[in-house]
C-alpha cells in the first residue's frame, strides 16, 4: 500500500483528502463523523468576527445542474459563512483537534479588512491548537458585498496586506484561499506569496446563475420570487480549477509554493490529477455533500492502488510531475500529425462520428463503403481534431494514431519531420529565425 | 436452444430420440451451447454503463439484503471510478467466495430485489454481474488481496470444504491461525464443485476459486477424511483448539416407493448432478428420453433443466404443492419453463412402474390443498418415464457426529447460536448442516466467516481488527 501521508506547508495528515470549508465542516458532529470515515483533514467552515450571528436565507440556498440519471454535475450555493456563535465553534475545534491529533484541522477565517479585526480573531483561534488558518478571500456572494471574501481576493494588494497582518500576528501556517472570479489567477497567488503566506488553496466557487424559472421569470432557485447569483462548484468546475492550479504551479514567481487543490474532486482520479499538476493536498466539498463521507474510502483505495500500480511509493513521487508538460500553445509541435482510426470490430455503426465530422468539422469520415453502412476515416481530410473520438459512445473504438511513416495525403508532406513550433514557424511573421 | 425437433440434425445423432437411458443424444455444438455460461460476463464498457446506474444509496438496501453484507455501493463506485481491483477487495473482504456468489446467488431474491431501481423501474442494477466483473478482474491477476496476520500458534480443524468450510478456513488463516481442512471427497468446494448447475459455473471456476482461497497460506488440506469413518470428532476436539463443522447435508430423502432401489433409471437428483459436474465429456452421460423430476426446490429445477439440456425430449417436474410453495425462485422456474420443462402441481408420487428392470413410468395421486393439508382427490394419473430423478430434500447424517458427543440436533440439523456455536463447547458449525440454514452458498459463507470470528474471539484475540 502506497504511503499517502501528507505534509502540506508543515500541516500533517494521514492522507491528502481534506474536506473543504463548507457545510460538511460546520460543526464537531460532522467533522467527527468525517474523521471516523477516514478523511485526512478538514478546513473548518469559515468563521467571522464575534458579534450578532450571521443570518442565512431560510428558503433554498442550493441549486444544481444534473447530468443523465440525475447525477449532480454542478452545484451552487448562496450560503454565508458559519451562522453559529464564534465561541461555540472555537470550543468544538479545540475538542476535535484534541480527539484527533493525527488529522489536519485548519480554520477558515473571514473578517473585515482591518488589522485590528484580524488580530482579534487570530489569538483565540490559535488557542484551539488547530494546525493552521485559511483566509477565505473567495466567497463570491453575500460577504463580498460587505467588503470581504472575493472583494478582497480580487485585489492582489489587499491580499498581500492582509497576509502580512496575519503573519505578523500568528505563528500558524497561513493558507490563502483564492477566488477564481478574476482574469489571471497568478496575480493573487503572487501577492499571497509576497505577503509571506505559506500556501494557497483554490478554487473557491465561481459566480453563477444556475437556471431561470420561466414561469416566474426569476433566477432559480428563488427566495420569495427573487434569485441572486451564487457560487458554482462540483464536477463541472474541475477543468477550470485544474488550469488555475497548473498556472500557479508553473509560474516562475510562485514555483514551489504549496497548493491545496479544490474544485469538483469526486473520485481518486480527480485527486491524482490535481496532485500531478502540483497540489500537495486536495479539498472536497460537493462530492461529500452529494454522496456523504463514505466516498473517501473509494478515494483512498483508488489512489493507493493506482500509486502501487504506477510505482509511486509516496505522493511526492508524482506531485507536480505533469506540470513540466504544461506549456503555451506556441510551444506545441506543429509537425506532429495524428489521425483518427475507427476499430471496425468495436464499431456499433451509430454514425455519430459521421454526423459530427460531416456537419461541423472536416468531412473526413465516410458513411458507407461500396454501398454498405460502414464508417471509415479519410486520411486525406482528417486533421486529427479528436471530435469523433469524443462523441463516439464506445470506449476506445475511435482513437487518434500518431503517424510517423509515409506521406500525409492531406498536406502532401512526409509525416516524419523535425519538431517545429509556432515561434519558428515560417507562417509566423514574428518567428525567431535561426539566422537572425 | 435445443434442436431436437430438427430432423436433419437428428439424423447424424442416432441416439437423439432413443428410448430408455442413452448417452450421446446431441451434437457437440449443442452440448457446448446448452452448457455455456448462463449469464455471460460484462465487458468493460457494459460494466461502466451499469456501474453508473448505481445511486450510491444511504445505508443501501442491497447491502442489508446480502447475507454476507458486502458493501455493494462501494464496490460499484470503485468500478465506476476505474478501480475494479479495489472493488474486488471490497467484495472479498466480506465474502471470500464473492466470485462464486456472483454466479450462483439468486440475486433476484437478495440484493437485486432490494435495489431501489427495482422499486423505481423494475430494473435493478445488475449487482451480480458487476460483482463478477470485479472479482474476475482480481482473480485474473492470480493474486489475492489478503495477508495473514502474525501466526498465533492456534490450531483449528475445519471439517468439510464446501463454502462454509472454505470461508471459515480462509478467515481463520487470515487471522493468523493454523487450519487443517478435512474433506471426505477428492476435490474441495462442496456443492460448488458437485452440485451447482454446470452452466452457472463454467470453465472449472470452482477449482480456480478453491486455489484462490487457499493461496492465503496456513491451510493444510487433507482429503479422503470422512468424519464418522476415518475421522473422529472426539479426537479433533482433543487435538485442536477449536473445531468447525461445515459438512453440509450428505444424505438424501427417499421416495419410499417400491422399485426405488432396484429399477434402472431411478436415481437421486443430487447424484445425477454430481456425475454431470464431474463428467469430462457430456456426451458420455446417459439421460432418459422422458424424464420426471420429483420435487419443488432448486435441485429439482437444476436436475430438470440439465436433463433437458443433455438431450431429454420431455421433462416433467412433479410437485405436491402449488406454484407459490415452490422453493425455486420465479426466475429459476421461468428458466425451466423457457427450456420446455413442464411443471405439474398437486401431484404425489404413488408408485413406480417398470419393465425388464427398467423404469417405464410414474403414477401419481392428485391432491387438493385444503387449510394447508393435502387431501386425496380420489384420482391418479400416469406419466411415462424412462428416468425418474428424486429431488425431495437433503438430510444431515447425524450419526457421523459420533455417539460420544451430544451435539444438539433439531429437525435433523445442528443447532447453533448467533455466533454459530453448537451446544458442545469448542465446536462451531455452519452452512447447510445447521438449523435455519437457508441452503444458499452465500449463507454458508457468512456462517463460516462468523464462526471464524467467533472462534478467534474465543481464543482471546482482540476484536479490534473487526
Ligand atoms: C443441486 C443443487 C443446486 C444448488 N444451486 C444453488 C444455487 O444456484 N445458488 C445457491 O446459492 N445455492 C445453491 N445450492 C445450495 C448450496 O450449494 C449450498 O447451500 C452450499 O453449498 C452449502 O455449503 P456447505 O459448505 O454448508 O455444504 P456443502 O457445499 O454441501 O459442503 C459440505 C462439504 O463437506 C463434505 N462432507 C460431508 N460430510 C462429511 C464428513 N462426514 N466428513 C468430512 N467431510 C464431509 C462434503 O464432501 C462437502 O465437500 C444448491 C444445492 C444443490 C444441491
Ligand atoms: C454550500 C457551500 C458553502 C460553502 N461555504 C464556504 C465557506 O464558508 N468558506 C469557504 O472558504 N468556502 C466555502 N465554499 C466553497 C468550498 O469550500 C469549495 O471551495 C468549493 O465548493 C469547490 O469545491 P467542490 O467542487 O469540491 O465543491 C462553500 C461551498 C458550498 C457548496
Ligand atoms: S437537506 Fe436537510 S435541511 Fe436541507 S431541506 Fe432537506 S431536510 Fe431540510
Amino acid at each position: 500500500m502506497a504511503d499517502l501521508r501528507t505534509n502540506f506547508a508543515g500541516i500533517r495528515s494521514p492522507n491528502p483528502f481534506w474536506l473543504a470549508s463548507a457545510p460538511p465542516t460546520d460543526k464537531a458532529y460532522n467533522v467527527t463523523r468525517a474523521f471516523e470515515a477516514g478523511w485526512g483533514g478538514v478546513v473548518w467552515k469559515t468563521l467571522g468576527e464575534d458579534g450578532p450571528p450571521i443570518v442565512n436565507v431560510s428558503g433554498p440556498r442550493y441549486g444544481a445542474i444534473h447530468g443523465p440519471d440525475r447525477r449532480v454535475i454542478g452545484f451552487n450555493n448562496i450560503e454565508l459563512i458559519t451562522d453559529r456563535p464564534l465561541d461555540v465553534n472555537l470550543r468544538e475545534i479545540k475538542q476535535v483537534k484534541r480527539d484527533w491529533p493525527d488529522r489536519a484541522v485548519v480554520v477558515s477565517l473571514m473578517v473585515p479588512c482591518e488589522e485590528e479585526a484580524w488580530k482579534r480573531i487570530l489569538k483565540p483561534v490559535e488557542e484551539t491548537g488547530c494546525d493552521g488558518i485559511e483566509l477565505n478571500f473567495g466567497c463570491p456572494h453575500g460577504m463580498s458585498e460587505r467588503g470581504m471574501g472575493s472583494a478582497v481576493g480580487q485585489v492582489p494588494e489587499y491580499i498581500e496586506m492582509v497576509v502580512r497582518w496575519c503573519k505578523a500576528n500568528t505563528r500558524m501556517p497561513v493558507i490563502v484561499k483564492l477566488t477564481p472570479n478574476i482574469t489571471d489567477i497568478r496575480y493573487p497567488a503572487r501577492a499571497a506569496r509576497a505577503g509571506g503566506a505559506d500556501a494557497v488553496s483554490l478554487i473557491n466557487t465561481i459566480t453563477s446563475i444556475m437556471q431561470v424559472d420561466l414561469e416566474r421569470m426569476t433566477p432559480a432557485p428563488h427566495v420569495d420570487g427573487k434569485g441572486t447569483h451564487g457560487g458554482f462548484c462540483g464536477p463541472a468546475v474541475k477543468p477550470i480549477a485544474l488550469n488555475m492550479v497548473a498556472q500557479i504551479a508553473r509560474d516562475p514567481e510562485t514555483r514551489g509554493f504549496p497548493i491545496s487543490g479544490i474544485g469538483g474532486i469526486t473520485t481518486w482520479r480527480d485527486a491524482a490529477e490535481f496532485i500531478a499538476l502540483g497540489s500537495g493536498s486536495v479539498q472536497v466539498c460537493t462530492a461529500a455533500m452529494t454522496y456523504g463521507f463514505r466516498i473517501v474510502t473509494e478515494m483512498i483505495s483508488g489512489l493507493s492502488d493506482w500509486m502501487d500500480a504506477a510505482g509511486h511509493a509516496k505522493l511526492a513521487d508524482f506531485e507536480g510531475r505533469a506540470t513540466r508538460n504544461f506549456t503555451e500553445w506556441e510551444h506545441l509541435n506543429l509537425n506532429y500529425v495524428a489521425k483518427a482510426v475507427i476499430d471496425q470490430d468495436l464499431c456499433i455503426k451509430c454514425g455519430r462520428c459521421f454526423s459530427a465530422c460531416e456537419d461541423t468539422s472536416h468531412q473526413a469520415i465516410a458513411a458507407s463503403v461500396n454501398g454498405v453502412r460502414k464508417f471509415v476515416v479519410k486520411d486525406e481530410e482528417c486533421v486529427g481534431c479528436n471530435l469523433c473520438v469524443l462523441v463516439c459512445p464506445v470506449e476506445n473504438c475511435i482513437t487518434l494514431e500518431h503517424r510517423t511513416q509515409g506521406i500525409d495525403p492531406r498536406t502532401g508532406l512526409p509525416y516524419a519531420q523535425p519538431p517545429l513550433d509556432w515561434t519558428r514557424h515560417p507562417n509566423n511573421p514574428t518567428a525567431k529565425r535561426a539566422a537572425e | 436452444m435445443l434442436m431436437q425437433q430438427d430432423g436433419t440434425r437428428s439424423a447424424d445423432r442416432p441416439n437423439r430420440f432413443a428410448k430408455g437411458l442413452a448417452a450421446d443424444r446431441l451434437t457437440s455444438a449443442e452440448y457446448a451451447e446448452n452448457f455455456a455460461d448462463l449469464h455471460p460476463p460484462l465487458t468493460t464498457h457494459e460494466a461502466f454503463v451499469e456501474a453508473e446506474r448505481c445511486y450510491f444509496c444511504h445505508e443501501p438496501p442491497c447491502q442489508k439484503a446480502c447475507p454476507t453484507g458486502i458493501d455493494i455501493a462501494m464496490f460499484i463506485r470503485q468500478i465506476a471510478a476505474g478501480n475494479a481491483l479495489g472493488g474486488a477487495e471490497t467484495i472479498f473482504s466480506a465474502n471470500v467466495l464473492g466470485g462464486m456468489c456472483a454466479r450462483v446467488c439468486p440475486t433476484e431474491t437478495l440484493c437485486e430485489e432490494a435495489c431501489v431501481r427495482e422499486t423505481a423501474e423494475g430494473k435493478p442494477v445488475k449487482i451480480g454481474l458487476l460483482q463478477r466483473y470485479a472479482t474476475d478482474t482480481m482473480m485474473g491477476t492470480g493474486k489475492q488481496p489478503f495477508k495473514r496476520a502474525p501466526v498465533t500458534g492456534r490450531r483449528i480443524a475445519v471439517v468439510g470444504a464446501g463454502p462454509a468450510g472454505l470461508a471459515c478456513a480462509h478467515k481463520l488463516a487470515e487471522l493468523g491461525h493454523e487450519v487443517t481442512l478435512f474433506e471426505a471427497r477428492d476435490r474441495l468446494g462442496g456443492l460448488n464443485e458437485y452440485g451447482i448447475a454446470a452452466y452457472k459455473t463454467v470453465e472449472g471456476f470452482a477449482q480456480k476459486e478453491v486455489a484462490f482461497v487457499l493461496s492465503i497460506g496456513g491451510i493444510e488440506v487433507r482429503t479422503g477424511r470422512r468424519l464418522g469413518d476415518n475421522l473422529d470428532i472426539a479426537e479433533l476436539r482433543r487435538d485442536y483448539d477449536a473445531v468447525f463443522l461445515g459438512i453440509g447435508l450428505a444424505g438424501v430423502n427417499k421416495l419410499r416407493l417400491a422399485g426405488e432401489n432396484s429399477l434402472q433409471g431411478v436415481r437421486d437428483a443430487v447424484d445425477f448432478i454430481a456425475e454431470l459436474r464431474q463428467a469430462g465429456d457430456l456426451s458420455s452421460l446417459p439421460v432418459g428420453r422422458k424424464v420426471v423430476v420429483i420435487g419443488g426446490g432448486m435441485t429439482a429445477i437444476d436436475a430438470a433443466v440439465q436433463s433437458k439440456r443433455l438431450g431429454a425430449d420431455e421433462v416433467t417436474i412433479v410437485y405436491r404443492r402449488g406454484e407459490a410453495e415452490m422453493k425455486a425462485s420465479d426466475y429459476e422456474r421461468e428458466l425451466a419453463r423457457n427450456d420446455g420443462v413442464l411443471i405439474r402441481h398437486f401431484a404425489v408420487p404413488k408408485s413406480l412402474e417398470g419393465e425388464a428392470g427398467n423404469v417405464t413410468g410414474l403414477v401419481c395421486d392428485r391432491v387438493i390443498p385444503k387449510n394447508g393439508a393435502l387431501l386425496p382427490a380420489g384420482e391418479s394419473f400416469r406419466i411415462e418415464a424412462d428416468m425418474v430423478l428424486s429431488a425431495i430434500g437433503q438430510i444431515l447424517i447425524a450419526d457421523r457426529l459420533g455417539n460420544t458427543e451430544s451435539i444438539e440436533i433439531a429437525g435433523g440439523r445442528i443447532v447453533v447460536d448467533a455466533e454459530r456455536r453448537t451446544s458442545v463447547p469448542g465446536i462451531w458449525a455452519g452452512g447447510d448442516c445447521v438449523v435455519d440454514g437457508e441452503d444458499l452458498t452465500v449463507v454458508a459463507v457468512e456462517d463460516g466467516k462468523q464462526a471464524a470470528l467467533s472462534i478467534d474471539r474465543s481464543l482471546g484475540r482482540s476484536e479490534e481488527r473487526w
